[in-house]
């Protein structure tokens, strides 16, 4: 009974926080709401028993992407008014990807309900799911996993490659040559002669 | 997981509520009544390093000090700001101090005194914590204000950057160990402080003496990081008094100021029972002869005082990092020598494996 109470509030949460993300107008409590709806989501895969990949959503996608997120939007300067003009000008392409996405959840549906679908295998052995998906991740699907990875690296690469830029003759601290300097560079003792100055 | 939904449908709901209730608030006042005696520590040690007396008037030695700013604070008028995020700015402290506390809820303190003993335990404490910056940003955000939104992008850099070296460290660890619970975590470093993997000093096994300096550099590292991590100084950047008056606390006055207050405080104990659980051998003694009549929970409160006090005296002696620097040692120091420290443990395990196989 809990379960299902539980499944319903999270549910009705995630869908409502998503609609709010669309609609609300600041742009900030969009990624607010985006962050309610990871929440929710991850509360849903904990009700299926995944609880690794439930804190794994919460790890990544709130923790990290999100605070992205939020860190671009704030320091953003939105223009409302610019924002609506171009509304009606993107519409028929808005229709159209809205089209394809219901067609797409009412194939998935109906393949779910009058074709003959694989079940999930639902494994009830000792063994924590944090231990299965290791072990499917790195014996069956390990090839795809390392090209996920190369994939991630080559754009985390890239976009230094766009944002480096080395500029000439500023100034830049080095620590190491800042440690390594000695006393003897450092301080020059100087007999003066009295009332004379260093010249 | 299935054992908690079977376990949820077997006991009366309210009964479980009400019995979750009674354990969490064994942890939830505890916790705040020491705060208040770690504020007051805290400035009594930094009041001894600088040869000063400290809170003395309040209370004998000033030990209602923090009682007492606590009411105060309660009690001051809360002001928000015309121009903030009015929700947003109440909600950001609330985020604060709630994380702050969740976190809480799978630090085993003693041998079976643990709210919610899972077996992904670790991971829950690096999600929530990856959590507390919300508290900041949004706090910093909310204020529409200069300072408070220069401090909030701060701390949100800063945070994450040191959130995926604690990442690391805390791998080595769990690579050593093979679970990521933290009970077990403490269970397999018992027998006395050889055993505790910030000391790896395993003599019936020379072999193991090779990983010793390379824990000790991680056990050193995860207390540097864990500094970044609760905003304290060496890098209290975010809320820098001499670049950004008080950074995301700027406009923030009464209870809402005392919630960022404590939730740093909680987060500072949070990182110290970390660093005891994960490195300190939890609530083991060190040598394990003569001590039995002490309780368990005596040595995991030593360990955390003794961090607390650390962290403390950091903040005492040592100046504050320039972002820059901050930034540089994240990314540029700790990050790939704590890579270099992974793939070292990983070899070790594979080839002499003990814990994880």
């Amino acid at each position: 009974m809990l379960v299902t109470l539980s499944f319903y509030l999270l549910a009705f949460v995630a869908i409502s926080s998503a609609l709010m993300v669309v609609m609300s107008r600041n742009p900030v409590h969009s990624v607010m709401f985006l962050i309610v709806t990871f929440f929710s989501a991850a509360g849903l895969f904990l009700l299926m028993g995944a609880e690794f990949l439930a804190l794994l959503l919460v790890m990544v996608y709130v923790g990290a992407v999100a605070v992205l997120f939020l860190f671009v939007v704030m320091m953003l300067d939105v223009d409302f008014v610019e924002l609506k003009q171009g509304f009606l000008q993107y519409l028929p392409f808005g229709f159209v990807l809205a089209v394809i996405l219901l067609a797409e959840m009412v194939m998935v549906g109906a393949a779910y309900f009058f074709g003959e679908s694989e079940k999930l295998a639902i494994y009830n052995d000792e063994k924590s799911n944090l231990e299965r998906i290791g072990e499917v991740l790195y014996t069956d699907y390990a090839f795809f996993f390392e090209a996920a990875g190369l994939v991630l690296l080559i754009a985390l690469i890239g976009a230094v490659v766009l944002t480096l830029r080395t500029r000439e003759g500023v100034r830049k601290q080095d620590a190491h040559t800042q440690i390594s300097r000695t006393r003897d560079e450092a301080i020059e003792m100087v007999d003066l002669p009295s009332g004379e100055g260093v010249g | 997981m299935f054992e908690l939904i079977q376990f949820w449908s077997d006991l009366s709901p309210l009964a479980w509520f009400g019995w979750k209730l009674l354990q969490t608030l064994c942890f939830v006042l505890p916790l705040a009544l020491l705060v208040a005696a770690l504020v007051l520590a805290d400035r009594k040690i930094w009041a001894a390093a600088q040869m000063r007396r400290g809170p003395n008037v309040v209370g004998a030695f000033g030990l209602l000090q923090t009682i007492a700013d606590a009411l105060k604070f309660f009690f001051k008028e809360l002001i928000i700001p015309a121009g903030s995020d009015k929700f947003l700015f109440i909600l950001a402290p609330v985020i604060a101090l709630v994380m702050a506390f969740v976190a809480w809820a799978v630090i085993p303190v003693a041998e079976g005194w643990v709210l919610s003993d899972i077996n992904i335990g670790v991971l829950y404490v690096l999600a929530i914590s990856s959590l507390g910056v919300y508290g900041i940003i949004i706090g910093g955000w909310a204020s529409n204000s200069k300072y408070p939104f220069m401090g909030a992008l701060r701390s949100a850099a800063q945070m994450i950057s040191y959130e995926v070296s604690i990442g690391f460290i805390i791998l080595t660890v769990i690579m050593l160990t093979g679970t990521m619970n933290l009970t077990e975590l403490v269970q397999a470093q018992e027998g006395g402080f050889w055993n505790w993997h910030m000391f790896y000093l395993n003599f019936s096994n020379p072999i193991h003496l090779l990983l010793f300096p390379v824990m000790f550099y991680m056990g050193v590292l995860f207390f540097i990081s864990a500094l970044a991590e609760t905003n304290r100084p060496p890098f209290d950047l975010p809320e820098a008094e001499s670049e950004l008056v008080a950074g995301y606390q700027v406009e923030y006055s009464s209870t809402p100021f005392l919630m960022y207050f404590f939730a740093e405080y909680v987060n500072i104990m949070l990182l110290c029972a970390m660093m005891t659980i994960l490195f300190l051998g939890g609530w083991y003694a060190p040598i394990d002869v003569g001590f039995q009549f002490l309780p368990p929970f005596f040595w995991f409160f030593a360990k955390c005082a003794f961090l607390f006090f650390l962290f403390a005296m950091v903040k005492a002696i040592v100046p504050r990092y320039r972002y820059d620097q901050l930034m540089r040692l994240g990314w540029k120091v700790f990050l790939p020598t704590a890579l270099a420290a992974v793939m070292i443990v990983a070899t070790f395990v594979t080839f002499f494996g003990n814990g994880a196989t």
